[in-house]
């Protein structure tokens, strides 16, 4: 056994442990309830909300994947700063409003707000569909994560990832939202620290920034791909900006980043969040340089596999003890947003189609243990894709996550300030978007990786018959065809006169704060 | 009971300068000049964090409830 393998067993388990634990603390009364289980009693203040909703939205895969990024591909890597910059005031006054109106009806997902907001059980169904298939290939992708250290460090066969899940699974059906909250604290502090180290130590070891940023150049001087460099090109500027915003645009619509979102206690816990939460961004920067870091140390990944650079160039630079320290890092984080993705996707079903659709009469307890059983099922789901389909799949269906979970925006986010789209509209436009934005990601090809579809998200806008070879994100394009139909779907159904339905919020709903009466009413049939 | 409550404020209009700021290239996309070595376009763009959170921060400051 070596020091890294040693020093990485010890610190996941000490935080399995904890997980465990994490069912004890700020204990309920009883942990039977979707309110409880789901949303940790909703009660999380400015520092848990903090950690959690950081630990949700930074994931492990950010960190090995936008290194990645930069390793092989460049500056195009770097738009993840912009988009967590641009993220939060863009929801700033978006998500206080969802925080309310969840809390004077008891909404637990994006869906049930569809569905009282519209009336419309159809358009919520689509909404809870899109929300779960966007989120699997997200859980999936935490074990790439995983499975990037373990290689590393030389470990072989299926089975460690298996019993590393095992055990997320296990504390997850055990303690709820609970055992994130309280394991992020552990992982955030880890990560602090081997980011920090790292972007002082290594740049001295490599000769300094501007040696670093040479070496990447030359890099990319001597590829043949006309993408890549250290700064962007006439080409793919429009792609960075559409993709950079619609990321931003797509991040807090992922049922994910909601329920960290609703479990905290009050709206200024959100807004003091949204001005906080740009720390980690601070964090995602840096560790995005990483990948140049990579490129002047002359690390080569494992096989084909890119996500390895960072690991390797942990393993490579420095002393035992402290890569084990790294990778624990890397491993632990991803198990916070795995832990709380499973669980968001868990509610999603039980809310909005099992309650919906198969038992309307379900009663609290049922509700939670309904979604405890589902949330093992998706965790187990995404074992399997890691195991049985080519890692690369899971990558590409990530990205389909991201255009697909766009197109809830106009149901979701526009909803949310008004009711002037008409629920036909929305739907017609939701299958629009949808159609169009899964026709152009199937369209582009990757070179690089010799895939002839499915092979990133920058659409060139020569398919489109314009006489350019500038790019866009396909997720912008789906979500602008979707707006377009919606507006004209709510015309037409206006014109022939069909039925509105039922609004269950009123405009005061969505700016009630901790304190009123009314935000106490957490009774689950509160939506319909 | 006070006025209607409303999350129209004039401050809020703030919260369009860092959503606008690093969404254009032309700003950001240059080597020179450098800090610490570092090209323009990745020490800007991380000093861009800054102006989000001094920007989300005072919003956040004007706005808050019990005030």
């Amino acid at each position: 056994m070596n020091t890294e393998i040693v020093i990485f067993a010890v610190l996941f388990l000490l935080v399995s442990g904890m997980g465990f634990v994490a069912a004890r603390w700020r204990r309920a009364d009883d942990l039977a309830s979707l309110h409880e289980w789901g949303l940790g009693g909703r009660s999380f203040g400015s520092w848990i909300t903090w950690f959690l909703v950081g630990g949700d939205l930074y994931t492990a895969y950010t960190f090995v994947a936008v290194p990645a990024l930069l390793f092989s591909a460049g500056a195009t890597g770097f738009f993840a700063v912009p988009y967590t910059v641009v993220v939060y005031p863009l929801v700033f006054l978006v998500m206080i409003r969802l925080w309310s109106v969840s809390h004077v009806h008891g909404l637990v997902t994006p869906a049930d707000f569809v569905r009282a907001r519209f009336g419309s059980p159809t358009l919520a169904l689509l909404v809870a569909i899109t929300g779960i298939v966007a989120t699997m290939p997200y859980i999936a992708l935490q074990l790439v994560g995983i499975e990037a250290v373990l290689k590393t460090m030389g470990v072989k066969g299926d089975l460690p990832l298996i019993i590393a899940f095992a055990i997320l699974a296990a504390y997850t059906y055990q303690s709820g939202l609970r055992a994130p909250a309280l394991i992020a604290f552990v992982k955030d502090i880890l990560i602090y620290v081997v980011i920090l180290v790292a972007v002082i130590y290594i740049p001295s070891r490599l000769g300094g920034w501007e040696a670093i940023f040479g070496k990447a150049q030359a890099k990319f001087d001597a590829t043949p791909a006309p993408g890549d460099g250290t700064l962007l090109n006439a080409n793919n500027q429009l792609q960075y900006v559409t993709l950079a915003l619609g990321s931003a645009l797509a991040l807090f619509l992922y049922p994910h980043s909601v329920t960290g979102v609703l479990a905290s206690k009050s709206r200024d816990v959100i807004k003091r969040n949204m001005s906080a939460l740009p720390a980690y961004s601070l964090l995602l920067g840096l560790i995005a340089l990483l990948g140049y870091m990579a490129i002047a140390a002359g690390v080569k990944p494992i096989g084909t596999d890119v996500n390895t650079v960072v690991p390797q160039l942990f393993d490579t630079m420095f002393p035992d003890w402290f890569a084990g320290v790294a990778f624990a890092a890397v491993g632990i984080g991803a198990l916070v947003p795995a832990a709380i993705m499973s669980i968001a996707a868990a509610n999603l079903f039980t809310r909005n189609i099992y309650r919906e659709y198969i038992r309307p009469d379900a009663t609290d307890a049922q509700e939670a243990s309904v979604s405890k059983i589902t949330s093992l099922v998706v965790k187990v789901g995404a074992v399997l894709f890691i195991l049985l389909i080519d890692p690369q799949f899971s990558i590409d269906l990530q990205l389909i996550g991201g255009v697909i979970i766009l197109q809830t925006l106009p149901s979701v986010a526009l909803g949310l300030f008004g009711r002037w789209f008409h629920r036909a509209g929305l739907i017609a436009g939701w299958i629009a978007g949808m159609g169009s934005g899964l026709l152009m990601l199937y369209n582009i090809a990757n070179p690089a990786n010799k895939h002839a579809h499915f092979g990133g998200s920058a659409f060139p806008l020569e398919k489109l018959g314009l006489d350019t070879k500038m790019t866009i994100y396909a997720g912008f394009l789906a979500l602008a065809v979707n707006l377009v139909v919606a507006v004209l779907g709510t015309f037409l159904a206006r014109a022939f006169k069909m039925a509105e339905g039922q609004d269950a919020t009123r405009p005061e709903d969505y700016v009630a704060d901790r304190g009123d009466p009314r935000v106490h009413d957490l009774e689950v049939a509160g939506s319909s | 009971m006070a006025a209607p409550r409303s999350d129209r404020s004039p401050w809020n209009w703030l919260l369009l300068i860092p959503i606008a700021i690093p969404l254009i290239p032309a700003l950001f996309n240059a080597v020179e000049p450098r800090l610490f070595g570092i090209p323009l376009f990745y020490w800007l763009q991380l000093a861009f964090i800054l102006l989000g959170v001094a920007t989300t921060t005072l919003v956040y400051r004007m706005t808050r409830s019990g005030r």
